[in-house]
């Protein structure tokens, strides 16, 4: 059954990212989600919205922040790591994995949250796949560029066809045991040098 | 000879460099190890990843192992200290305007303290890295006797204490190096006391692992320990020090210009955007004094300094293991001293002990107020 009062604060500073996560939560039945930039305004948010759950980034640097207050606050209702509880050692390596970390309010059951993390973990898992491949499809646009320049220099250089320059480019990498990429790179930056 | 991998977590300090030496100048490879050395974002993942299994050890804050045996903070966990990474490092700077209403010297603690009592401010929001820090436990104890303003302590990662202290967030930071030396060269900020003011002698980071891996993997740790020893050595011979510069500057774990490395390794710090260096003793430690002894009488200090109670004392003591150290670096040339425990704040100068091989300087070791700390039992 899904627990419609939960409150869920997200701290993400990307609003794109952030948007993303209160969609997944909003659509999968949780619509008291909502998320802040930076941890400058988290006390003064967590006091005022009481979350229930706090879903943050386990690579954000902020964290350390989050840990401050959890440790530090006067209030009797401290948010703690969700990872103090390893009572469901898959859930826990689940969130690891996929790179969540969320603060729990003291008292709440692991069962009245599980699916809240199930969707987080979810969509971070979706988020950071994206993101390898946004990252790996910018590498082999740049890599294209590199080999283009690579074979133009050789093209002018040596008086080659554009198919010869590239030849010439594997030939030298398998001779060498290196990436055709690596050797473009070297070439274009020695030419950088020299020109 | 294969190389059994070996994954260690770090937080991009310059007191992280034991473990960039090890790998990078191949006392790791040496011992046999492939140092993967994984950079962390923050000193909660770091705990995260070691305590669930995804970092054979790390480098940690002195307190966090001693709080995760106690119990304490966002984790708890079976976590134990091998040894001392390094000693001392981290650096009280305020925002100019605070600096202008002081008017301290840097280093002169008394004057520091009359200051910060005549600010005419009701409270004073500190940075530190992370809440189980001796940053935090430095900052705390200065000031507990002081007729300071109210102190706020904010937690603010160390990269980000410039932009804090520029924006307005924070009056003041506790932070080890680079960000000291990194936001007076930005201009936001002025240091007044290096930590070594406060307690000469204070265990500021360790190299961590969880207990029970400890007890299971006996050659990985005696491999490791010996790797660190040997960079802790090689760290702290003066002749190494431009060298050492230049080593972690050019290494990708750190990411950081020499200029911003060079202070907390030569001691040379310039406090102020229109000061000359000033000269620190001792304002790094990583092998001199046997700087890596874990003494249990250091994580007595810590706990009580966490609040702990006679029982969690007895417990953090157990977290420094001063055994394994002596079973380890015992053989591979340590000199050991005769105890494992000492009188914390005793030595109010560099004093000779009974050792092993008959030649340790100790010491100093003095608190700011000559408060002296003894856990051994009787006491």
């Amino acid at each position: 059954m899904i627990d419609r009062t939960l409150r869920i604060l997200v701290v993400e500073q990307d609003q794109e990212r952030a948007r993303n996560i209160i969609d997944a939560l909003i659509e999968a039945g949780w619509p008291n989600a909502r998320a802040i930039g930076n941890t400058s305004r988290l006390e003064r948010e967590i006091a005022a919205h009481t979350p229930d759950i706090v879903l943050i980034d386990l690579a954000n640097p902020d964290r350390d922040t989050l840990e401050q207050i959890a440790v530090a606050t006067e209030s009797r209702e401290r948010p703690v790591a969700l990872f103090v509880d390893r009572t469901d050692e898959d859930l826990t390596q689940a969130a690891l994995a996929a790179g969540v970390s969320a603060y729990v309010v003291d008292g709440l059951q692991m069962n009245r949250i599980r699916s809240v993390l199930e969707t987080a973990i979810a969509r971070f898992q979706i988020m950071r796949q994206m993101q390898s491949e946004l990252d790996a499809a910018k590498r082999a646009l740049g890599d294209r560029k590199t080999i283009d320049r690579a074979k133009g220099i050789l093209m002018r250089q040596r008086a080659l066809s554009e198919d010869q320059a590239y030849q010439l480019l594997r030939k030298t990498a398998m001779d060498q045991g290196r990436k055709v990429i690596d050797v473009a790179q070297a070439l274009v930056t020695a030419a950088d040098l020299l020109g | 000879m294969s190389l059994t991998i070996l994954t260690c977590g770090y937080v991009p300090l310059v007191d992280c460099a034991p473990l960039i030496v090890a790998k990078e100048l191949g006392f790791a490879e040496d011992e046999g190890i492939a140092l993967d050395l994984i950079a962390q974002p923050s000193w909660s993942a770091t705990r995260d990843m070691l305590a669930l299994g995804h970092l054979d050890a790390a480098h940690l804050l002195s307190p966090m192992p001693i709080a995760m045996s106690l119990g304490l903070g966002g984790l708890p966990g079976e976590i134990d200290a091998l040894m001392v990474l390094s000693v001392n490092g981290t650096i009280f700077g305020v925002s100019n305007a605070i600096a202008d209403q002081i008017g301290a010297t840097f280093g002169d603690v008394r004057s520091v303290a009359a200051g910060l009592a005549g600010l005419n401010t009701d409270r004073l929001r500190v940075g530190v890295p992370f809440h189980y820090s001796m940053h935090r436990l430095l900052l705390e104890y200065f000031l507990r006797d002081q007729s300071a303003p109210r102190v706020q302590i904010i937690a603010v990662p160390p990269a980000r204490m410039a932009d804090a202290i520029a924006d307005g967030d924070i009056d003041a930071f506790w932070v080890g190096e680079p960000w000291g030396s990194a936001a007076v060269a930005r201009g936001v900020a002025q240091l007044v006391l290096p930590g070594s003011a406060i307690w000469a002698f204070a265990p500021e980071k360790v190299l961590a692992a969880r207990h029970d891996w400890i007890a299971e993997n006996p050659a990985k740790v005696r491999h490791l320990m010996r790797a660190v020893y040997a960079a802790a050595k090689w760290l702290d011979t003066p002749r190494n020090k431009p060298l050492a510069v230049e080593i972690l500057a050019r290494s990708e774990h750190l990411n950081l210009p020499a200029e911003l490395i060079d202070p907390a390794i030569s001691g040379q710090i310039t406090p102020g955007a229109h000061h000359s260096p000033a000269h620190v003793d001792r304002f790094l430690l990583f092998d001199s004094q046997a700087a890596h002894f874990p003494w249990r009488s250091q994580a007595a200090w810590i706990a009580q300094h966490l609040g702990a109670d006679a029982q969690g004392i007895q417990r953090a003591k157990a977290c420094f293991r001063s055994d394994i150290y002596r079973d380890v670096l015992g053989p591979a040339g340590a000199d050991l001293p005769g105890g494992s425990e000492k009188v914390e704040g005793f030595m109010r100068h560099a004093t000779a002990v009974a050792s092993t091989r008959g030649h340790m300087i100790l010491g100093p070791d003095a608190f700011f107020d000559d408060k002296i700390f003894d856990f051994t039992p009787e006491n």
